[in-house]
């Protein structure tokens, strides 16, 4: 297992510093000038060369990768030109927010998929199956944003049970704080059932074929305990592994769900980044998110060889 | 937004022989997912035969007018026929699913070759690329990438089309360093051919199929991700008619003009059936393990 951990990191390091390079790289290239961006409305010639001073603006871009990434290890992010806060604060502020919505959207697609994906294999070829796999693809094919505003045309605007749009602190109030995350979750939470249910169908499937199964049924066991004792644990240790990347995938797709909803995430933070051309906060955002990616992708291989009594030892 | 999942497919599969193709034809979901794609292919090449209206010529007197015998969709805010938008529309989201992929497959296939075929430090360094460009996830990188290269369906493209460029080098990756094991790439060293002939020759045609497979997949997800550029500001610049853009503006009149949502999402799902069905079709008929 120290081995595995090891093994892992000394991938996981590298990658990460490659994806900082990357993302460093590719945003020094956007068009604009950031020290104007920074001078807001008042372009004076002197304020801007200060500006460009005190940023290091006029280094070589290895120079500035250096500084930046010196900096990022001490937690300094930088500052938004926009809102002129540290990016550090910005992101302990929102990222709370995006974790809540993919937790919430993670507990959507468990509740959907997992019994839609094992109620799908045991009956295999039938009109529920059917209907398992069209749910399936229409989960893979729905644009979120589009069921989003849907679901608000639905429970807003008709029927104005639930709020449109914005988001409720839990610490002002939990109830509305689920409340504005209900549809939100529901939107972002499809897809990922989708996903979890075909994988959790197939490896049913493939569970119930195995010897263990008719051996237990040779023995008379009933079929409700070999279901649930024998092949569910087993077929559940790859969905192990999936619903842990899906958990950063959802981070990623918060983006446009926080877009629709106008909830103050990550998601919204690195589009309205972008608009202003807020360099500091795309890279950390992105870097972020490729960080929770690549840490989620490390639990996942140690959660599968934790679950996997062959693959402990 | 989904990810990109990569999808096995066992390398002996050759593509586009015959009798793949009449499997092909035996499976039900390839068979409507080609008649899906065929029809939105009809409608981006005849669009301006078959759009009842301008996509772009605002009727000033049927703002916002419901769905009837003169507009079948209805009209958008500034009078536009909704149906006319949505069918021009096609050609955007068709051209994005094609034009990104393929500017993925072209530079992600060379690339998993010649990490699967060489190894070593060419596998290390082309394989530690790639995980980085895996570990941001696709949208976010999309974005990141269209707001370098500035709003447009052109830059969108490019910008989609890198984002997926990982996938398909771990697929061609994976697929030759399969096919390497092979007697016949041996014989084919032992005849003396050079790298270029036995990657073009011997291993490109085996990795083809799941390509094939795995590009069908990703224009689903590329079709989704130009409706989330447009939508957010970042793909085809209005006037011109895309998908994402008419979703941007339908949601600031929701109350008022429900179907300017309604249809273009409803074109998005359709076409992306069409890609995934095609996809999960040519992964059963050229896969012989089903």
């Amino acid at each position: 297992m120290k081995t595995l951990l090891l093994r892992r990191l000394a991938v996981l390091l590298p990658t990460l510093l490659l994806v900082s390079m990357m993302v460093f790289g590719l945003l020094k290239l956007l068009p604009g000038d950031p020290a104007l961006a920074l001078a807001g409305e008042e372009r004076n010639p002197e304020v801007v060369e200060y500006l460009r001073q005190k940023y290091r603006f006029n280094d070589p871009i290895p120079v500035q990768y250096a500084v930046w990434l010196k900096a990022l290890v001490h937690g300094d992010f930088g500052t938004s030109v926009r809102t002129r806060l540290p990016i550090g604060t910005m992101l302990a502020e929102k990222l709370p927010v995006t974790v809540e919505l993919a937790i919430l959207s993670m507990l959507v697609a468990l509740l959907v998929g997992l019994p839609i994906g094992i109620f799908a294999a045991l009956g295999r070829g039938t009109p529920f199956d059917y209907g398992a796999s069209l749910f399936g693809l229409a989960g893979l094919s729905i644009p979120h944003f589009w069921l989003g505003i849907m679901l608000i045309l639905l429970f807003s605007v008709n029927l104005g049970w639930l709020p449109a749009g914005g988001f409720v602190p839990p610490s002002e109030s939990v109830g509305r704080n689920l409340l504005s995350m209900l549809m939100p979750s529901l939107v972002l939470g499809t897809g990922t059932a989708a996903i979890m249910m075909r994988h959790v169908r197939s490896a049913m499937i493939e569970a119930m074929k195995q010897d263990y199964v008719r051996t237990a049924r040779a023995k008379g066991v009933r079929e409700s305990t070999i279901v649930l004792r024998h092949a569910l644990p087993n077929a559940l240790i790859p969905v192990v592994t999936l619903g842990t990347l899906q958990f950063g995938e959802l981070l990623a797709g918060a983006v446009l769900t926080e877009q629709v909803f106008s909830i103050p995430g990550f998601g919204k933070m690195v589009v309205d980044g972008v608009f202003s051309r807020d360099y500091a906060v795309v890279q950390a955002v992105v870097l972020c998110t490729a960080a929770v990616f690549l840490l989620m992708s490390l639990i996942a291989d140690v959660a599968y060889v934790l679950l996997n009594p062959r693959l402990r030892s | 937004m989904s990810s990109i999942e990569t999808v096995p497919v066992a390398s002996q599969a050759r593509a586009a022989a015959p009798s793949e193709i009449r499997r092909l034809l035996r499976e039900p979901s390839a068979v409507i997912g080609a008649t899906i794609i065929l029809f939105f292919v009809v409608l981006a090449v005849f669009a301006s035969w078959i759009a009842p209206y301008d996509p772009n010529s605002p009727d000033w007197m049927a703002i916002r007018a419901a769905p009837g015998a003169a507009h079948w969709f209805g009209t958008d805010d500034l009078g536009r026929d909704v149906l006319s938008r949505v069918i021009f529309g096609t050609q955007a989201s068709l051209a994005a699913g094609i034009v990104s992929v393929t500017v993925a497959v072209l530079i992600g296939l060379p690339f998993g070759l010649m990490a699967g075929y060489f190894g070593g430090l060419t596998d290390m360094v082309i394989s530690r690329f790639a995980d980085a460009l895996l570990a941001c996830p696709f949208l976010v990188l999309a974005i990141a990438l269209a707001a370098f290269l500035g709003p447009s369906l052109q830059n969108a493209m490019i910008a989609i089309g890198i984002s997926a460029v990982p996938v398909f080098v771990r697929v061609a990756r994976a697929e030759t360093l399969v096919v390497c094991t092979e007697d016949y790439i041996a014989a084919a060293r032992s005849q003396g051919l050079g790298h270029l002939a036995i990657l073009t020759g011997q291993v490109l045609p085996n990795v083809l199929a799941p390509t094939i497979v795995q590009a069908t997949l990703t224009m689903a997800i590329a079709v989704l991700a130009e409706a989330s550029l447009a939508f957010l500001g970042l793909g085809q610049l209005p006037p011109a008619p895309s998908w994402g853009a008419m979703l941007d503006v339908a949601r600031q009149f929701l109350g008022e003009a429900p179907w300017m949502a309604f249809w273009p999402g409803l074109a998005i799902i359709a076409l992306v059936i069409g890609f995934n069905l095609m996809g999960d079709g040519l992964n059963d008929a050229l896969n012989p393990r089903h």
